[in-house]
């Protein structure tokens, strides 16, 4: 550009600029939107349109558009099924749980974090709670199954220590329970905290200030300032989190659940995987699934309007 | 001055150790794991390695390099980790940037962004996904994996928050001097966005690596299946079947186990530390605003 303006310059000619370029180009911003808009067309629009396949019986030789339709029928065998009813709680009690969880302990541990003062051990102790976050479902749990079997190193620590009979975690429904929701907490709790650090580094420095000139020691200031400046953003957390009340993370649970424990274990999306594709009843699977994301959407909405009005949260 | 008084010194002193413990125990399972792999057969069976090898041997590594199944999912994921990547990056940052312009300057903005934030709260699940998959035709291909979820719609947000904080200014100047969208997006707005670039990376990057389930769903080669699916279905679910107490004494692959898994998250371990510094500044500036 610069090279041909100079020779324009040396040739005499007076340099033709075509100023504001760039305000004259709206159609190329739809062009450079166009392959995302496609993508997004074919893989979640085309599919949405798939859920009528819920009020059908659906026969994959005959397809969508000549499959018998049947109505509500799925979904009233959905109600009157009481592993279905099972299922739903089972997924309940373990996104609550986890919600719960994973708003309180990032919460406290930031709160502990912001009290190291020494910068290289801050940043050493935040690389390594992030990590987990980073590490897929299938290697911890190949990671999991193997420490926490009856010889893993979990139960040889209790039973030297503490001479407690092995445990166990993943073969007994209750403890497989406690070993999702923890082994959740694990992985997320150090990602989670970013969150709620970086709440805490745009607290204005000058109310501590103001509050040490008032005599208010470390506890004081961070029962009135720290505490206080991070509870919108805990709220906001919390209502988004309630989108997520169905979803009880499906590769944790099929990654360490068995037959053994499906009455404690089983969750929605592991039940469709298992009934659509593995036993091909893809109308029922299906309705199942639009079941779920009905209510999801709808507290998703709700949640976000909730957060809006609350804490002045927007997406974009 | 809080710092100096005795009580909170020895809270800090306490506090301190507490967080490094913490932060050893996120680390101390993939610790126990290379240490498991490191060691000889017999000892790590019998479950006697904790955080030494005993028998200190590369066998299983050596095993697992020749293990011609492990390859070739390993490079399957390589190629799709960096297809899938480089792709997803030039799709997701060109539309961000187009969506990060005013609606008076792009007046469909907010109808693309509804269209596209619309499939974040609601989407036909796993089965017609799966019937789409195979009308396309796309069954056993590697486009499978990568095509359904090249448009992260989370992934643009991020970078259409961060584009929108780039000063009007320098796109002003960009405009006048001649410049087009295409020049000013890659003169002007990639340069100075390289912290949630980088991010939005290893999002992408660590997703692909670590998606196991449409390999599960997809692909039916052994040869095509990506190294996330192929640990699946030898490690996690060979394993549920010994969960019967009684064939627990039938461990004997341990270390190799432990070598794959070690292998396998190899890669994240590795970039995870060099992208984690932009990351923390990306995801907050994406997340957070006042």
């Amino acid at each position: 550009m610069e090279a041909k303006l100079a020779q324009q310059v040396k040739q005499g000619k007076t340099p033709r600029i075509n100023r504001k370029k760039g305000y004259k180009q709206p159609w190329m911003l739809h062009f450079m939107v166009l392959p995302a808009a496609i993508l997004v067309f074919i893989f979640s629009y085309i599919p949405m349109s798939g859920v009528i396949m819920a009020f059908q019986d659906y026969k994959p030789a005959l397809g969508i558009a000549n499959s018998p339709w049947v109505g509500l029928k799925h979904f009233q065998y959905m109600w009157e099924n009481d592993y279905f009813i099972q299922i739903t709680l089972n997924t309940l009690f373990f996104a609550c749980s986890k919600m719960v969880m994973n708003l309180i302990i990032p919460f406290f541990f930031a709160l502990l974090l912001n009290e190291v003062r020494k910068m290289a051990l801050k940043r050493t102790i935040q690389t390594l709670v992030y990590l987990p976050h980073f590490l897929s479902w299938v290697t911890l749990s190949g990671i999991l199954i193997d420490i926490l079997a009856q010889t893993g190193l979990i139960n040889q620590f209790l039973s030297s220590t503490f001479g407690i009979k092995p445990i166990f975690f993943l073969g007994d429904g209750n403890w497989f329970r406690f070993t999702v929701i923890f082994s959740d907490v694990w992985k997320e709790f150090g990602f989670n905290t970013i969150i709620f650090l970086a709440a805490l580094s745009g607290i204005n420095p000058s109310l501590y200030e103001a509050a040490e000139v008032d005599g208010a020691g470390r506890w004081k200031q961070t029962m009135y300032i720290t505490i206080p400046s991070l509870i919108p953003i805990a709220i906001v957390v919390a209502t988004l989190a309630l989108g997520n009340v169905l979803n009880a993370n499906f590769d944790q649970v099929f990654n360490l659940y068995s037959p053994l424990i499906y009455q404690q274990g089983d969750i929605i999306d592991t039940f469709v995987y298992r009934e659509g594709l593995l036993s091909g009843q893809f109308s029922f699977a299906t309705a199942v699934n639009l079941f779920k994301s009905v209510i999801s959407l709808v507290l998703i909405v709700i949640s976000y309007r909730l957060a809006y009005r609350f804490a002045g949260y927007r997406i974009f | 001055m809080y710092h100096k008084t005795l009580s909170y010194r020895t809270f800090s002193v306490i506090n301190n150790v507490f967080l490094t413990v913490v932060s050893i125990l996120c680390l101390l399972p993939m610790y126990h794991l290379l240490m498991v792999s490191l060691s000889s057969t017999a000892p790590a069976n019998a479950g006697l390695v904790t955080f030494w090898p005993i028998g200190f041997t590369f066998e299983a590594y050596t095993k697992t390099f020749n293990n011609v199944n492990f390859l070739t999912s390993l490079w399957v994921s390589v190629q799709r980790t960096v297809i899938g990547t480089g792709l997803a990056l030039v799709v997701n940052t060109i539309a961000a940037y187009a969506l990060s312009k005013e609606s008076r300057v792009f007046r469909a903005r907010n109808i693309y962004l509804w269209y596209f934030v619309i499939t974040m709260l609601f989407s036909g699940g796993l089965i017609p996904g799966y019937i789409l998959i195979l009308k396309l035709g796309l069954m056993n291909s590697l486009m499978a994996l990568i095509l359904p979820g090249l448009v992260a719609v989370f992934n643009i947000i991020l970078l259409l928050n961060f584009f929108r904080t780039v000063p009007k200014d320098l796109e002003e100047a960009a405009f006048i001097d001649g410049a087009g969208q295409f020049r000013t997006f890659f003169s002007i707005y990639l340069p100075i966005s390289l912290p949630v670039i980088a991010t939005v990376s290893l999002f992408i990057m660590v997703g692909h690596w670590n998606a196991y389930f449409d390999g599960i769903i997809y692909i039916r080669d052994s040869d095509k299946l990506p190294l996330a699916t192929f640990m699946q279905t030898i490690i996690v679910q060979a394993d549920m079947s010994k969960l019967d107490p009684s064939a627990v004494a039938n461990l004997s692959q341990r270390t190799i186990r432990a070598s794959q898994i070690f292998i396998s998250a190899l890669p994240i371990l590795l970039v995870y530390p060099f992208l984690q510094r932009y990351f923390v500044t990306g995801i907050v500036v994406g997340a957070v605003k006042e």
